[in-house]
């Protein structure tokens, strides 16, 4: 832990403000993500915390603040140029290509990686099917990294919700990002499921060395794997800091984690 | 040998990927070009010509293209007519502007033309769609479609409004005009159909073909893996009327040798089109070849049928044929959404592990 904390910051947001109409619902946030890390975004339904997400991810662009990735001030993009840079992410409600198989999904998060032209698809020679062939094998690893073999031709739409969930990691994954961008990974899942999930984001933080940013309500989830914790309140910034304190810290504890009445 | 999947292992990627994953698919479907290619021509009439394979080749070019645009990237058009058009008239004028130019250079340059027009009236799909999209395009084939009949330089001034496809040839041999051989427009038509669809097979197999499926599928995760939405969905337009051109200019010079706009092109071959990628399989290249054999060979099997054998009048035939054939679309519809392809999927499905259920 000691020796994270002496990483780059690999993305740092500044003092980010973001109002839709009337509504505020970011307001004056800031924080960073070290290189290497698991970072947990928490806070009650509401707080910002996948607007926040978004902001990062280029849906939405704040009305205020900026933007810091690998040490450079990012100006306006649009989300397919952001990808290019290395933030993946999931999202909390499946966002699959349902009529696609699972492989064609994981292939598709290989999409920054493929630049044969139109021509050399056209006629499937040269480059395009080279490079076909090439990132298939690394689907394949993704593929045999996250378990998930047997079900590689059947269509997702298909599939049980928990391997959707786990199609979509790969999806993310499979465009071997810098930041990996989580909303919700474990929702609706049971305690098996749950600790598999853990166990493959760890695995993807220790093993690639990817930075894990993820939203996540399960406290238990939380402390366990990250590293460093921001909560977020009514679109505030409430506390920031490892596990440990953020669960003796008051504020965090009045908004979120419950005020014991004894 | 068995028609199944299970016991069928693959040991490189390549062959995991290929077109015909089957033994038995795979010699199925070169047998049948080969007769398509070397037996067929040397039987084939002008009725059967005319009025069977040209009509099928042609419309499955059409429906493969509005099958990329609408089946594989989910953005409907009822433009079809409107761009097939525009495909046969720019053949039209490269006939008669460049006399001696080879007739498979003038599909294909009609068929840029019109991948142009395709991508100018694509542009709304940035902003807009479903049917807000159908509409849009639809504003396409009244528009088009008002331009051939008011723009006289596009049909050279004739006082009728008609174009008449003069005598071409493709490497020497006539393809074009009134005295082609039955078996010469066949095979160059059979030729074009099997180009493009080999070209759909590639495109939709590698990366461009995901990047349809993606914003077809879910526009905004498309976006996060980094597919621009304005690129994709204006190579889908593009490569959608360039195979809807390239068959506008067949239907017009090959197959038909004269067309006016208001008939040949009106709203019902839109229509015609978007049935036979829905009633053959969004999504689907073979699918795009049996609806258009349902669509086009239906009525003419129910012709013969009625008329020829239970001797009904001509026009109760018609009418027949029509009830029948919108009560199968209903049907189809209902029963299978996804097509005609869907009952072969699922009987591919079935056979995997027969005769066990599962």
């Amino acid at each position: 832990m000691e020796e994270k904390k002496q990483n780059n910051r690999i993305m740092e947001v500044k003092d980010i403000t973001l109002r839709f109409g009337g509504v505020t619902a970011i307001e004056g946030v800031s924080f960073d993500i070290l290189e290497g890390e698991v970072r947990a975004i928490i806070g009650p339904n509401g707080a910002g915390k996948s607007s926040m997400l978004n902001v990062i991810n280029g849906f939405y662009h704040p009305q205020q603040g900026e933007v810091w990735f690998n040490g450079q001030k990012r100006g306006a993009m649009k989300p397919y140029q952001i990808a290019y840079q290395g933030i993946a992410r999931t999202f909390q409600n499946i966002a699959l290509f349902k009529g696609m198989s699972t492989l064609d999904n994981i292939m598709t998060g290989r999409f920054t990686h493929m630049k044969s032209g139109m021509i050399s698809q056209v006629f499937w020679k040269g480059k395009a099917e080279k490079e076909e062939y090439e990132n298939r094998e690394a689907v394949e690893k993704v593929i045999d990294f996250l378990e998930i073999q047997t079900i590689r031709k059947t269509e997702v739409g298909k599939l049980p919700y928990g391997l959707q969930k786990r199609v979509e990691l790969g999806r993310a994954l499979a465009a071997e990002p810098k930041l990996l961008l989580l909303d919700e990974p474990m929702a609706g899942m049971n305690v098996e499921e749950k600790e598999d999930m853990s166990r493959f984001i760890l695995d993807v933080n220790e093993e690639f060395g990817t930075t894990v940013a993820l939203i996540e309500h399960d406290m238990g989830v939380v402390m366990d794997i990250a590293d460093r914790v921001v909560v977020m309140d009514y679109g505030k910034n409430i506390g920031d800091g490892t596990p440990k304190e953020i669960v003796s810290n008051q504020k965090v504890v009045d908004a979120y984690l419950g005020v014991s009445h004894d | 040998m068995f028609y199944r999947e299970a016991g069928d292992f693959k040991t490189s990627y390549q062959s995991d990927q290929a077109t015909f994953t089957l033994r038995l698919d795979k010699i199925l479907f070169w047998g049948l070009m080969a007769i398509a290619t070397f037996i067929v021509p040397f039987f084939v009439t002008e009725y059967w010509e005319k009025s069977v394979f040209l009509p099928f080749f042609i419309y499955s070019i059409a429906a493969l293209g509005l099958n990329i645009l609408t089946g594989y990237c989910g953005q409907v058009s009822l433009g079809t007519g409107g761009f097939m058009a525009v495909g046969a008239y720019a053949s039209f004028k490269l006939m008669t502007g460049i006399p001696n130019l080879d007739m498979f250079l003038v599909i294909m340059i009609a068929g840029l033309v019109t991948a142009l027009v395709g991508v100018l009236f694509g542009l709304p799909s940035l902003r807009i769609k479903g049917f807000y999209l159908a509409v849009a395009t639809l504003a396409s084939q009244f528009f088009l479609v008002w331009l051939f009949n008011k723009w006289e330089w596009s049909y050279n001034y004739s006082p009728t409004g008609q174009i008449n496809a003069p005598t071409r040839d493709f490497l020497g041999i006539d393809v074009t005009g009134p005295s082609t051989a039955p078996w010469a427009t066949y095979l160059f038509c059979l030729g074009l159909l099997f180009i493009f669809a080999w070209i759909t097979r590639n495109l939709v197999r590698g990366h461009i073909g995901r990047s349809w499926m993606a914003i077809r599928d879910m526009d905004i995760a498309a976006e996060i893996i980094g597919v621009n939405p304005l690129i994709a969905k204006l190579s889908a337009f593009a490569v959608s009327s360039f195979f809807i051109g390239v068959a506008g200019a067949l239907y017009f010079s090959v197959w038909l040798g004269a067309a006016e706009p208001t008939e040949a092109f009106a709203i019902d071959k839109s229509f015609d089109v978007l049935f036979m990628i829905i009633i053959g399989g969004l999504g689907s290249i073979l699918g795009s070849m049996i609806g258009a054999a349902f669509i086009i060979l239906l009525p003419i099997f129910f012709k013969n049928v009625l008329v020829g054998y239970c001797g009904i009048p001509t026009d109760i035939a018609e009418f027949t044929q029509i009830i029948f054939i919108g009560a199968l679309i209903i049907f189809f519809l209902i029963k299978e959404p996804h097509g005609i392809v869907a009952y072969w999927r699922t009987l591919k499905e079935k056979l995997r592990l027969w005769p066990f259920p599962y």
